[in-house]
């Protein structure tokens, strides 16, 4: 079994399209939200328990 | 780390490089922009209302879509990309990612941004924005590009479909407006990229694309933009002709057209000896300032009483 050496620009790379990614994700996270009390306003409260 | 057996040559093994800036230029922003430009004016355009949470997330999906388009006519078209000077920097060509990286990034694009629009806003815009990336990533770039020198005159549909969408958006339907300001933009495309072609030529011709020029020659070309131009000049006054403009814009819309048909002549009768072309490189020129001016004209037109009302004047 042999390790994989990143260089330098490969993990520089790696760490800002995880950056990246983790963004996306928080801003799919808040857009979901929005869709949800958009469309669904108060009633989303309104339901049977 | 990661850890791989010893009869894997590590040579083989690609390990991306990329950054998100890389992915970024896949989705074609300068294209992105006018797409979310003409998308808003559609959007504005029509008759209803949309929540501006859900207008302002439309935008972004349909913005999502179309540079997911982008970066599939960019995993296709590489190896034409890396021969022509206007697209050897882009991604793929330059190296900066792989073509299976451009592949998956737009597929998962399009299928996010056509899922969030139909879940979110209706499924009648969710379908044309599919219907969009298909034509522009499989009808354009992998038939007809290559094909036909026609191939802007029918793949042009893609870039016209934005305002449609934004109409169907707030509407759930198509309408005969948004569908002269989709014929607007189809008859623009031509001239747009003719005009482009001609000074452009021999980088379409390195990479053996039949691009109007090249397959038919400059003085068909500029006879075939002459005659798109007189085509798109009344186009551009409809909306005020059929109603659903002021006279306003027909006055804008009258001038820039008559500009239009002013510069479309130049190019005409421009020489065969001038390899400047200098009334080409104009024409390209304006027909962006010519779309972007009746567009803006559009939107200001709608915005305008909408604004008035929030302020009580109207």
């Amino acid at each position: 079994m042999k390790p994989i050496e990143l260089t330098e620009a490969q993990v520089k790379s790696r760490r800002s399209r995880n950056i990246a990614i983790a963004l996306i994700c928080v801003g799919l996270v808040v857009m979901f939200y929005l869709i949800t009390i958009v469309k669904l306003g108060p009633s989303i409260l309104n339901r049977a328990l | 780390m990661s850890v791989i057996n010893d009869h894997d040559p590590v040579t083989e093994i690609y390990i991306s490089s990329a950054m998100p800036g890389d992915f970024f230029a896949l989705l074609k922003p300068r294209v992105m922009s006018l797409v979310v430009f003409t998308a808003l004016v559609g959007m504005m355009a029509a008759p209803g209302e949309i929540d501006p949470v859900l207008g302002v997330i439309a935008i972004l999906c349909i913005a999502i879509g179309a540079g997911a388009s982008g970066a599939l006519n960019m995993w296709y078209d590489a190896d034409i990309d890396a021969v022509m000077s206007r697209t050897k920097s882009r991604p793929i060509p330059s190296g900066a990612i792989s073509k299976s990286e451009a592949l998956g990034f737009g597929l998962i694009l399009s299928a996010f941004s056509v899922a969030i629009l139909g879940l979110a806003v209706n499924w009648f815009a969710a379908g044309l924005l599919a219907f969009t990336i298909f034509f522009y990533a499989v009808i354009y770039s992998m038939w007809l590009k290559r094909a036909t020198p026609q191939n802007i005159v029918i793949g042009g549909a893609a870039g016209a479909f934005p305002p449609m969408i934004g109409w169907a958006v707030v509407t759930g339907g198509v309408s005969l407006e948004s569908v002269i300001l989709f014929a607007i933009i189809f008859i623009w495309t031509p001239p747009h990229f003719w005009a482009l072609a001609l000074f452009k030529s021999d980088d379409y011709k390195l990479a053996e694309i039949p691009m109007l020029p090249i397959v038919a020659g400059e003085a068909s070309t500029k006879k075939q933009i002459l005659a798109y131009s007189i085509l798109l000049a009344p186009l551009g006054v409809a909306p005020w002709l059929l109603g659903f403009a002021s006279i306003a814009y027909g006055v804008i819309a009258t001038v820039f057209g008559a500009a239009f048909l002013w510069f479309a002549w130049r190019v005409y009768k421009m020489d065969e000896a001038d390899r400047k072309m200098l009334p080409a490189k104009k024409m390209f020129g304006f027909s962006i300032l010519y779309l972007f001016v009746l567009y803006a004209a559009l939107l200001v037109e709608s915005l305008l009483p909408k604004l008035l009302n929030l302020i009580g004047i109207a």
